[in-house]
C-alpha cells in the first residue's frame, strides 16, 4: 500500500517534469514572436563601449541599407558560438552591425572583442539592461534585422546558426 | 556514396537484430536451463553491424564524400586526416552512432563475462538493455540519420568548428561515452536484479566491476574536457560551472556515491534499496544530460543543433525509461528484512552513508543550479543565469566536513569501532595541518575563514592518506590511492585559485612592460601558412625577478572554413606552476592584446585526477578482495 502511494507520487512528479521540459522545448532558442516583426524600432540613448561618448539611436541608424542589432555579453557562452557568423556579416557592405553590450563589465567586454574580433561598427553599452527591455529582448544573445526605415524585419532569440544566417541573407537580397 | 549506403542498411539490419533477440530471450526465459547460444550470436551480429555502419561513416569522412549530409556539414577536404576521423564523432549524428556502438559492444561483453550469474537474471538484463538499444536505433534512424543523401553533390564541405579541432577533444567524447554507456549496464542489471530478487552480496561483487569501469572512463572523460577548456577557450580556467559541464558531473557524483554504497552491500548486504536507487539514478542522469544538451535547451559549445523533434524524442524515451524503472522498483523490490544488520554509529557503514549524504547534497546543488533556470523560465517566464558564486558558496562549507569524514571514515571498522581505537595522532595531524593552512593564509593579502578551514581539511586528508601509504596494513590500497588523489586535487584547486596572478595589457612588437613579477618583452611575430589555417606566432621573453628567462610563443589561427579566429595559448608547464600567455588581435591596430597568467600547481589538478583514476584501475585489477 505504502509502495503504491509512493509510486503514484513519483509518477505524478515525473509527469510534472515532463510537462515543464516539454514546454521548455517549445519556447527554445529559435523562437520568433510575430508581433514584433514589422514594428518600428524605439529610440534610445546610450554610450559607446570604447570611447564612452554619449550616442543616440538617431546617430546610429543612418547611412546604411540594413542594420543588424546584436545583443551580446562577454559572459554569455552562446555569444561565442554565434560570433563567427557576425564576423561574416561584417564583410557585407550593405549591413551595418550594431552591438549592444548587455549587463556586462566593460573590461571583460573589451577583452571579448579583442579576443574574438570586432564585427560591430558601433558598440553601445546597456549596463542595467533597460534598453534591451525596451527593445523587447528576452535575453542574450538576441539579434534584430532592421531596414532603412528602422522597421524590425526579423528578430532572432538565441544564437545565430547556419539556417538563420541563410534566412537573413534571403531577406537582404 | 557506397560507404553511406552500406552504413545505412547495416544500421537498419542492426535494428532488426533487436527484434530477433527479444523473442528468443523471452522464450529462453521460461524454457531452458542454459542460455540460448543464439543470443550470443545475434548480439555479436548486432554489434558487428553497428560497427560496420560506424566504420562506413569514418570512411565517408576520410574520403570526404560530400554527398553525405553529415560529412558535408562537418568536414572539409583541406582538414588534416586526424581531424577528418575525429570529425566522425564531433557532430550530433556521428556521436549518437558512437554511443550506439558502445552500447551494443558493452551488452555483448556483459553476456560473455557474466557466465557465473543466474540465467534468468542475465536474460532480463539483456532484455532491459535491448529496450535502450532499440530506443537509440529509432532515435538515430528517425531524427538524426548520419547517412542523409545530398544531391547534387556539393564540391566542398562546411568545415568543422575550429575550436573543436583539438587532440584532447578528439578523444574526449569516446571516453565519456564509455562512462555513460557503462552506466546503462548498471541500470539494466539492477532492474533485472530487482525483478529476480537477486540484489545480494554476489550481485554487488559482479556489478562492482561495471561500476568501476564506467567510473574510470567518466572521470577521464570529464578531465579531458576540462583540459581542453583550459588551453583552448583561452580564459585560463578549467571549470566554469557551465550547464553542460554540470550535466557530466551529476552522473559522476551519483556513480561515486554508488561506488561506495556498493561496498556496503558487498560486505554487509545492507543498503540494498539505496544502492538500487543510485544505480537507476546514475543512468537517468546520463540520459537527462543527453536530453538537455542535444535538445538545445541548454546552449554551449556542446550544442550541435537545435531541432525540437530530437528533444521530444529523447524526452519521451527518457520518461518511458524512468517510468519502467519506477514501476519495477516499487512493485518488485522487497527489502530482505532478515538480513538487515544493525548499523552502529561509529562504523564504516555509517561513514559511507555519511559520504553518500554529502555527495547527494553536492548533487542536488548542481542539479538545482542547472535545472532551476529552465523550470523558472517555463513557470514564470523569467530568465536567470546561475553562475560560479552560487556553487562555490553552497559547496565549499560542506566540503570541509566532507574532507574530514573522508580522512576518518576509512579508519573505522565494519560493524563497530570503539572510541579508544581512534588514536591521538589523528588529532596531532589535525593541529599540524591547521598550522600549515594558517601559515599559507597569513602570507595572503586577503583573509577568508572558509578558505583557511578548507585548506586545513584538505591538508588533513592529505597527511592522513600519505601516512597510510607507509603503514603496514595495505588492506585497501585502491581506496588510499584515490583518496590521496582527491586530497591533492582539492589542495591544488585551492592553491591555484588563491595564488594565481594575471596581467592584461596591449603591446606592439619591440615593446617591453615591467610588472610586479618581472618584465615581458614582445620580440617579434612570424606568419605561417598551414593546410587549413593561417597562423601568426608571437615571440615573448619573460624575465622574472630572479632573472629566470621564459620564452613563450602564443599563436593566432585564422581559419577559413568557417571563418574563425582562435587564439592558442602557449603554456609552459612546470611542477610548480603554469605560465600561460595568450595574445589577441586588436582590430585595426598594430597592438596585440596580451594576457599573461601564472597559475601555480596547475599540472597537479590533472595529475591528482589521474591518481584518483589510478585508484579505480587498481581496484579493478586486484584479485584478492579486502578482508
Amino acid at each position: 500500500m505504502k509502495n503504491k502511494i509512493l509510486l503514484s507520487i513519483a509518477i505524478f512528479f515525473l509527469i510534472f517534469c515532463f510537462i515543464i521540459l516539454f514546454k521548455s522545448l517549445n519556447n527554445s532558442n529559435v523562437y520568433v514572436p510575430e508581433s514584433i516583426s514589422g514594428k518600428p524600432l524605439i529610440n534610445f540613448d546610450s554610450q559607446d563601449l570604447f570611447s564612452t561618448i554619449k550616442i543616440s539611436s538617431d546617430q546610429i541608424f543612418v547611412d546604411s541599407e540594413f542594420y543588424i542589432l546584436n545583443i551580446w555579453a562577454s559572459w554569455c557562452l552562446p555569444c561565442r558560438t554565434e560570433h563567427p557568423y557576425l564576423m561574416e556579416f561584417n564583410k557585407n557592405s550593405s549591413i551595418k552591425l550594431i552591438g549592444l553590450n548587455y549587463k556586462d563589465n566593460p573590461d571583460s567586454a573589451k577583452k571579448f572583442i579583442n579576443k574574438f574580433g570586432n564585427p560591430y561598427s558601433v558598440n553601445i553599452v546597456d549596463l542595467n539592461g533597460t534598453i534591451s527591455i525596451k527593445l523587447g529582448a528576452y535575453g542574450v544573445p538576441e539579434t534584430f534585422l532592421i531596414n532603412k526605415e528602422r522597421k524590425i524585419l526579423k528578430k532572432i532569440i538565441g544564437p545565430l546558426n547556419k539556417k538563420l544566417v541563410k534566412e537573413i541573407n534571403l531577406i537582404i537580397k | 556514396m557506397l560507404a553511406s549506403q552500406i552504413g545505412y542498411y547495416s544500421l537498419i539490419l542492426g535494428l532488426l537484430m533487436s527484434f530477433l533477440i527479444t523473442p528468443i530471450c523471452i522464450k529462453n526465459f521460461y524454457n531452458n536451463k542454459i542460455i540460448d547460444i543464439k543470443i550470443f550470436s545475434f548480439s555479436f551480429l548486432q554489434f558487428f553491424l553497428v560497427f560496420l555502419s560506424f566504420f562506413a561513416l569514418i570512411i565517408s569522412f576520410v574520403i570526404s564524400d560530400f554527398s553525405n549530409e553529415t560529412v558535408f556539414n562537418n568536414s572539409h577536404s583541406s582538414k588534416p586526416l586526424f581531424y577528418k576521423i575525429a570529425g566522425t564523432w564531433g557532430n550530433h549524428e556521428g556521436s549518437l552512432l558512437l554511443w550506439l556502438l558502445v552500447l551494443t559492444f558493452f551488452i555483448f561483453l556483459f553476456i560473455i563475462k557474466s557466465n557465473d550469474q543466474p540465467k534468468k537474471y542475465r536474460i532480463l538484463t539483456i532484455l532491459f538493455q535491448q529496450i535502450i538499444i532499440v530506443g537509440f536505433f529509432l532515435f538515430i534512424l528517425s531524427t538524426s540519420n548520419p547517412f542523409g543523401y545530398l544531391f547534387p553533390t556539393p564540391k566542398e564541405g562546411l568545415g568543422l568548428n575550429p575550436i573543436l579541432q583539438d587532440p584532447a577533444l578528439a578523444i574526449h567524447p569516446p571516453i565519456l561515452y564509455l562512462g555513460y554507456v557503462g552506466s546503462s549496464i548498471i541500470f539494466s542489471a539492477s532492474l533485472a536484479g530487482i525483478v529476480q530478487n537477486y540484489i545480494s552480496k554476489k550481485w554487488a561483487k559482479h556489478i562492482k566491476i561495471w561500476i568501476l569501469i564506467s567510473w574510470i572512463f567518466l572521470t577521464l572523460g570529464i578531465m579531458l574536457g576540462s583540459i581542453w577548456a583550459y588551453y583552448e577557450l583561452g580564459w585560463g580556467g578549467f571549470w566554469f560551472w557551465d550547464p553542460v559541464e554540470n550535466v557530466s558531473l551529476m552522473p559522476w557524483l551519483c556513480l561515486t556515491a554508488l561506488l561506495h554504497s556498493i561496498l556496503v552491500l558487498e560486505k554487509k548486504s545492507s543498503l540494498t534499496s539505496w544502492t538500487v536507487i543510485l544505480s537507476i539514478a546514475t543512468f537517468t542522469f546520463s540520459m537527462c544530460g543527453t536530453f538537455l544538451v542535444r535538445s538545445g535547451i541548454l546552449n554551449s559549445v556542446h550544442t550541435f543543433a537545435n531541432d525540437p523533434s530530437r528533444g521530444i524524442f529523447i524526452l519521451i524515451f527518457l520518461s518511458i525509461l524512468i517510468l519502467i524503472s519506477l514501476v519495477v522498483f516499487f512493485l518488485f523490490h522487497k527489502e530482505k528484512k532478515n538480513e538487515i544488520s544493525k548499523i552502529y554509529f561509529l562504523s564504516k557503514e555509517t561513514s559511507i552513508l555519511i559520504n553518500n549524504w554529502f555527495v547527494m547534497y553536492f548533487l542536488s546543488v548542481v542539479l538545482i543550479g542547472t535545472v532551476y533556470p529552465i523550470f523558472l523560465e517555463v513557470i514564470s517566464n523569467e530568465k536567470i543565469s546561475v553562475g560560479p558564486p552560487f556553487y562555490n558558496k553552497l559547496i565549499m562549507p560542506f566540503l570541509i566536513f566532507f574532507l574530514i569524514f573522508m580522512s576518518i571514515g576509512p579508519k573505522l571498522h565494519w560493524i563497530k569501532t570503539r572510541f579508544k581505537k581512534i588514536k591521538i595522532q589523528f588529532f596531532l595531524l589535525f593541529i599540524f595541518s591547521s598550522f600549515i593552512s594558517f601559515l599559507i593564509i597569513k602570507n595572503m593579502s586577503f583573509k577568508n575563514l572558509i578558505n583557511s578551514f578548507l585548506i586545513s581539511a584538505a591538508f588533513y586528508l592529505f597527511f592522513i592518506t600519505l601516512k597510510d601509504f607507509f603503514s603496514k596494513e595495505f588492506s585497501n590500497l585502491s581506496q588510499k590511492i584515490s583518496h590521496f588523489g582527491f586530497s591533492l586535487l582539492i589542495l591544488s584547486i585551492l592553491l591555484n585559485s588563491l595564488f594565481s596572478s594575471e596581467l592584461t595589457t596591449n603591446l606592439k612588437v619591440g615593446e617591453k612592460i615591467s610588472f610586479k613579477k618581472g618584465i615581458i618583452s614582445f620580440e617579434s611575430i612570424e606568419n605561417k601558412k598551414y593546410k587549413n589555417y593561417k597562423s601568426i606566432v608571437g615571440y615573448f621573453r619573460i624575465e622574472d625577478n630572479e632573472k629566470r628567462l621564459t620564452i613563450l610563443k602564443p599563436e593566432l589561427r585564422i581559419y577559413n572554413q568557417p571563418y574563425t579566429i582562435t587564439s592558442e595559448a602557449n603554456i609552459k608547464t612546470t611542477l610548480y606552476s603554469d605560465k600561460f600567455l595568450v595574445m589577441n588581435l586588436v582590430k585595426g591596430n598594430e597592438y596585440f592584446n596580451i594576457r599573461y597568467q601564472v597559475k601555480p600547481f596547475m599540472i597537479w589538478v590533472w595529475i591528482s585526477t589521474l591518481i584518483i583514476v589510478l585508484g579505480g584501475i587498481h581496484s579493478l585489477f586486484k584479485k584478492n578482495h579486502e578482508k
